[in-house]
């Protein structure tokens, strides 16, 4: 049984999303940086391939143990093929990739949806995509959708994240036009 | 490691703790998830958005809330993390609250019930301010038949 299969679509409080301004709807957001708008994509990145060392390192540094992301034999008697990637890993891997695009100071949330497994060898492509901008204070709310997509093309964690990001601020990363 | 299928539910809310920020810890974590950012290493080093997951450790027993549910059908659907500033630094020391916020239950797509239940951890800097929130909502998938 994939975990996935079970939970991926089941859940709606993330699914506030389909409400958001689609990426044609720039009126009002003037102030925000020039290369933040809806609809701008990341460019998107590349971890791994995933190995048994990232998954024990990621323990170790998270304090969670499960021997099932580092023990082949006890995965395998536990009907998996091999050990696994932690989830709270492949989100953290997300994090890396939305904080080098949009600023590890501006981050004011990040939340993930665990989704399929990821296994030692997979290659995770990180992409994020600007979903909306709201002003906010002094700054502008930048709020982006963000995926993990296994090399087999299976989306392992799908996430958002809001950075408060000052007005007229050059961002970190460059982000590119999207083509839609 | 207890055998037992039906696992008590613990009280709903759980005992404040202290959590020390720590650059090292920092650096530690910064590396496992394959970030090389100068945001978070250095004295002042800033803490990723996942790493109040190391929270953990600085609880005394008793301190956390245990959703009850049986671990061989345990899974975490989502994590949220919320911070009303900048992401707290190294030196900072936090407390630390958790409690339930919501349990619901639905059927299972193969039989039997699903259930939920949404954990809110609250971090409060030394004055009281409310800097950053953890929800997590954990899974326990229906008793195969």
């Amino acid at each position: 049984m994939s975990p996935g299969e079970e939970h991926g679509t089941q859940m709606s409080p993330g699914e506030e999303h389909g409400t958001q301004m689609s990426p044609g709807e720039e009126h009002g957001t003037q102030t925000a940086p020039a290369e933040v708008q809806p609809g701008v994509e990341a460019p998107a990145r590349e971890f791994g391939p995933l190995t048994r060392q990232m998954f024990v390192r990621y323990a170790g540094a998270s304090g969670d143990l499960n021997p099932m992301h580092y023990d082949d034999e006890l995965a395998r008697s536990a009907g998996y093929p091999t050990v696994f990637g932690q989830g709270m890993l492949t989100a953290s891997l997300l994090a890396t990739f939305a904080t080098d695009w949009l600023g590890a100071d501006t981050i004011r949330r990040f939340a993930v949806r665990f989704r399929e497994q990821v296994w030692p060898n997979d290659v995770l492509t990180c992409s994020g995509t600007v979903s909306s901008i709201v002003p906010d204070g002094e700054g502008d709310r930048v709020t982006v959708d963000l995926a993990a997509t296994r090399s087999t093309g299976g989306i392992a964690v799908t996430g958002s994240a809001d950075f408060l990001i000052p007005r007229n601020a050059a961002v970190c990363g460059a982000g590119r036009p999207s083509r839609q | 490691m207890s055998s037992s299928q039906e696992v008590t539910e613990g009280p709903a809310s759980g005992q404040p703790w202290e959590v020390i920020v720590e650059r090292g810890k920092i650096a530690e974590f910064a590396d496992a998830m394959g970030s090389d950012n100068p945001a978070y290493r250095g004295p002042d080093a800033m803490i990723p958005p996942t790493f109040l997951t190391t929270a953990a450790r600085w609880a005394p027993p008793g301190s956390r809330v245990s959703v009850g549910f049986d671990r061989r059908r345990l899974l975490h659907g989502e994590q949220e993390y919320v911070f009303h500033a900048a992401p707290p630094r190294s030196g900072d020391v936090l407390t630390a609250h958790e409690r339930i916020v919501e349990r619901f239950s639905k059927p299972g797509k193969r039989g039997g019930t699903m259930r939920f239940a949404t954990v809110l951890t609250e971090y409060r800097s030394s004055d009281g301010t409310l800097v950053a929130e953890a929800k997590a909502t954990f899974i326990e998938t229906a008793p195969r038949p």
